[in-house]
């Protein structure tokens, strides 16, 4: 072997500053969110953990069928209307979780929302309308008035009842009161169009299309999500025209989607203000997924919905109706509940063990590697400084979110980090004792611990990314984090300690071996004994080795 | 320079010199005992398995003012099963009750919010169904199955199979020593402590691997001379890396040490106390395992090697001559001679007898 004793230290200088100042330019890059996003454990909320079970037993789950289900969960979670939420899946198949976490949510409306069952129903058009709402002030108020005076019944009031939590608009009959409301309904609010909330698939419902921009007054339905035996998205069989979605219905869907057809068809066109009109909607847990015109009457069972599709829009809508009612069956294995006050403690307590976790390393290298450990103390700084950079840009990009385990995992690899710096500074002092300069023993020193510090940081390495790939929860936050300060960990050794030392190395005040240097001969005792005897003809053979010329002792 | 040599420089040169691999008996004695009595706790006495493993419904009530008594009644009366309540040095409450569904767990939410005169909302609530917890055990075996699996098959690659072999031995030493720790003193444990185990793979073997690379560089050339044993030469690395290994292991627990303390008194327990336990006991015992366990193994598992066997003769062979010759320049300690030391640390051959040792390798 014929290690490079001359390394150029400002080069790693220069590539770490460049690293540093991209980093901080991602993160503190102006118009983002700059900062750690904060798991649910620090900054208060609620998360439950789903296990997805097929539903027949025995089948086994599809990743169709799990990114369906993040899809619906998704859409109810966004129904509440808070910011942030977030619905994740780790593992695969029938190991697969789901994970939905919600800040600031109580616990039992989470679960109510994420378990229940998704509702897909289609319903004749009865009037399309713009998505604003209508001034309403000439319809009368409803008023319970007359109805609360009988309040016992238990049978639905004549009255419109809007369901609890969205702007579904529902009534047993077409009323002139349930109108108003349909025309009161404001569909360019996201809490009226992002549903949510399964519709009662026998009464009328006043709604949005999915995006907001058109408001439907539906009658109710003639065919249920379970009618539906199939959906694909494919291409027409002549081959001219853009995608479109055939459907299968069972053997009553097919009866009631004759009749319903055979009716709609003779109908006018639908447009705004026409009613009745000559479209269903197809309806997925409140909101409108597609509305299409019925041309014919369809009266094999068998339907075809054209409509300018695009491959993507058109299988979307095809595992809509494949799956409309979720395709598995959810069991909420885990649900945590922290308040923003408890969060706010353990995110201090974290911070807290943290800074004192470094303060105390800091000392003890400070006090037994003197002028090494200042280098080692800057590291260390920068190495956590790295870390945060890399925390907030990994928050954006890939919505890595910190979580106590995370924040005890940074904890864990200060003194993970700072390891590395001894392995190296005792190998100075190994090469100083076996009588080599202090220029030599900070390159060769180098050398030698840089072989041992790879190997047991990929160890490390190793260790972070399997628990990563195979484990769940909070495991995960734990070992992403510990594999990033790993990692961060190599890079500063090798282009910020590496190099200072090198630079400081060749000062002469650590040349002259002051007690402050770390390396003085008490400590160090560089050239007794044993440097006498056998220290001329290492330092020969060196010499050898050596490009640079060997100062002389 | 000063008299006084630093206790560093001693060391590397061999002047002061702890035998920890001759005495591998006393240090395997001394385990042996800890791993049967760790064994001997997890068999009796079993685990303290949180309720992420059992199933079950946790609430932390922080600044509570109702009593654990009244808690427990509550909790007890509206379950109708036993309740476990705790209480925290900070003066948070827990409960803890058999798995409930969510409706039950916020209606004794509730409940306790009334009693202990806090807000609903301020209580962290845990549900967690029976089957999650054989989730996460399995999820955390097939973990350590894969790692230890890619592990060994690094370590083998790197540095050799006995390696490997040693330092798995050490490593499955420190995970046994600190699950039976949580199984004698009965604490909790949660997937955070599992988190905490799983860490410890990874630094038992860091500190394994440092001492495992200066013990291959004395090594190296070790079947060329016929002055130190592969024992001795071991031995010798050992106390070369023992500032290093002391000083890396006070490194890394130090912020353990930091978390412990802020966990124990301002949180009461939750995710950083377990997981910082399992850690503390682990690291220490990764600190003497990779000591006083995988060299002394690693050096038994050489020993039986044909070429490192003919040296440990030659060696001896060649020191009866010497005391023949001139009486105790090579005691039984031979470590302790400090030119034969530095002559095999450069890990050179230029200086030794080559063509000898070969021939005498092929006869024996």
């Amino acid at each position: 072997m014929a290690p490079p004793v001359t390394s150029r230290p400002a080069r790693g200088l220069i590539s770490l500053l460049i690293v540093l100042v991209g980093l901080a330019a991602w993160a503190f890059w102006p118009g983002t969110a700059n900062t750690v996003r904060l798991g649910l454990d620090l900054q208060g909320g609620t998360q439950v953990i789903l296990v997805p079970k097929p539903v027949t037993a025995g089948a086994t789950i599809t990743e169709e069928q799990l990114q369906q289900t993040v899809v619906i969960i998704r859409q109810r979670v966004d129904g509440l209307g808070v910011a942030e939420a977030e619905v994740t899946t780790q593992g695969s198949g029938n190991g697969a979780a789901i994970i939905v976490s919600v800040p600031g949510a109580e616990q039992d409306r989470v679960v109510d929302l994420v378990k229940r069952t998704a509702l897909l129903d289609f319903r004749p058009v009865d009037t399309v309308f713009n998505p604003e709402p209508f001034d309403v002030t000439a319809t009368p108020a409803p008023e319970p008035s007359a109805s609360s005076s009988e309040s016992p019944s238990p049978t639905p009031s004549p009255s419109s009842n809007f369901v609890p939590g969205t702007a579904l608009v529902q009534s047993p009959d077409n009323s002139a009161e349930y109108q108003g409301k349909v025309l009161a309904l404001d569909c360019t609010a996201p809490v009226a169009y992002t549903g949510g909330v399964p519709d009662d698939p026998a009464l009328w419902l006043g709604t949005c299309e999915r995006t907001g921009a058109v408001k439907y007054n539906l009658e109710p339905a003639f065919i249920k999500g379970s009618n539906v035996t199939g959906a694909t998205a494919g291409l027409p069989q002549n081959g001219v025209g853009s995608w479109v979605v055939s459907l299968q219905f069972d053997s009553e869907g097919a009866k009631a989607l004759a009749d319903a057809s055979t009716k709609l068809s003779a109908l006018q066109d639908c447009g705004t203000g026409v009613s009745p009109c000559n479209a269903f909607a197809i309806v997925l847990d409140g909101v409108v997924v597609s509305a299409p015109r019925f041309n014919e009457p369809i009266l094999g069972g068998q339907a075809q919905i054209e409509g300018n599709f695009t491959a993507q829009e058109a299988n979307d809508l095809s595992n809509v109706l494949k799956y409309g009612a979720l395709p598995v069956t959810l069991d909420p294995v885990d649900i945590t509940s922290v308040s923003p006050t408890v969060g706010a403690d353990q995110l201090r307590a974290g911070i807290i063990a943290g800074l004192l976790g470094l303060v105390l390393v800091m000392i003890y290298l400070l006090i037994y590697y003197r002028a090494l450990g200042i280098v080692a103390v800057i590291s260390l700084i920068l190495a956590a400084t790295v870390t945060y950079l890399m925390f907030v840009v990994f928050s954006k990009t890939i919505g890595l979110t910190l979580t106590l385990a995370g924040v005890a995992g940074a904890i864990v690899a200060i003194g993970i980090t700072a390891d590395s710096f001894i392995v190296y500074f005792e190998r100075i002092r190994d090469e100083i004792r076996e009588g080599r300069s202090l220029r030599q023993a900070c390159e060769m020193g180098w050398v030698r611990a840089r072989r041992t510090l790879l190997a047991a940081d990929f160890v490390s390495l190793l260790a972070a990314v399997v628990l990563y790939l195979l484990s769940v929860g909070s495991v995960r936050g734990f070992a992403f984090v510990l594999g990033l300060t790993t990692i961060i960990d190599v890079i500063v050794a090798f282009w910020f300690t590496h190099p200072l030392v090198v630079l400081i190395g060749r000062t002469k005040w650590m040349q002259k071996g002051s007690r402050w240097t770390g390396l003085d001969a008490d400590r160090v005792g560089g050239h007794s004994l044993v440097g006498e005897v056998i220290g001329k003809s290492r330092r020969r053979s060196d010499a050898e080795n050596m490009t640079e010329e060997v100062p002389s002792p | 320079m000063s008299g006084r040599i630093g206790i560093g420089q001693r060391l590397y040169q061999g002047q002061v010199s702890f035998n920890f691999v001759g005495r591998r008996r006393t240090w395997y004695a001394i385990s042996a005992i800890i791993l049967l009595v760790s064994i001997g706790a997890l068999l009796f006495r079993g685990l303290n398995l949180g309720i992420e493993f059992r199933g079950g419904a946790d609430f932390a009530i922080s600044n509570a003012t109702c009593s654990i008594e009244q808690a427990r009644a509550v909790a007890e009366a509206k379950t109708g099963s036993q309740a476990i309540v705790t209480s925290a040095v900070n003066g948070t409450i827990r409960v803890q009750t058999e798995s409930l569904t969510s409706a039950e767990s916020s209606v004794l939410a509730g409940e306790l919010a009334d009693l202990c005169g806090v807000q609903k909302a301020e209580i962290k609530v845990q549900v967690v169904g029976p089957t999650w917890g054989s989730e996460i055990s399995k999820k955390a075996l097939q973990a350590l199955v894969v790692f230890l699996l890619l592990v060994s098959i690094f370590l083998s690659i790197y540095f050799e199979w006995r390696m490997a072999v040693a330092a798995l031995v050490a490593l499955a030493h420190d995970l046994v020593i600190t699950i039976g720790i949580y199984a004698l003193t009965g604490l909790e444990v949660t997937p955070a402590t599992v988190i905490g185990l799983l860490t410890i793979l990874g630094f038992s073997l860091y500190d394994t691997v440092v001492v495992f690379d200066k013990v291959r560089e004395n090594t190296r050339n070790i079947a060329g001379q016929s002055v130190l044993t592969y024992s001795e030469a071991a031995n010798l690395a050992l106390n070369q890396t023992l500032v290093r290994s002391i000083n890396t292991s006070i490194v890394a627990l130090l912020p353990v040490l930091a978390i412990i303390v802020i966990g124990a008194g301002l949180l009461g327990a939750g995710t950083l106390l377990d997981l910082a336990v399992a850690l503390a006991v682990g690291m220490a015992a990764g600190a003497y395992s990779s000591i006083f366990i995988a060299t002394p193994f690693l050096a038994q598992l050489k020993e039986r090697q044909p070429e490192i066997r003919s040296l440990t003769a030659r060696v001896a062979a060649r020191r009866a001559q010497a005391s023949k010759g001139r009486t105790g320049e090579f005691g039984a300690e031979g470590v302790e001679g400090t030119g034969v030391v530095t002559t095999l640390v450069d890990g050179t051959v230029r200086q030794q007898p080559k063509r000898v040792s070969r021939s005498r390798r092929s006869k024996s």
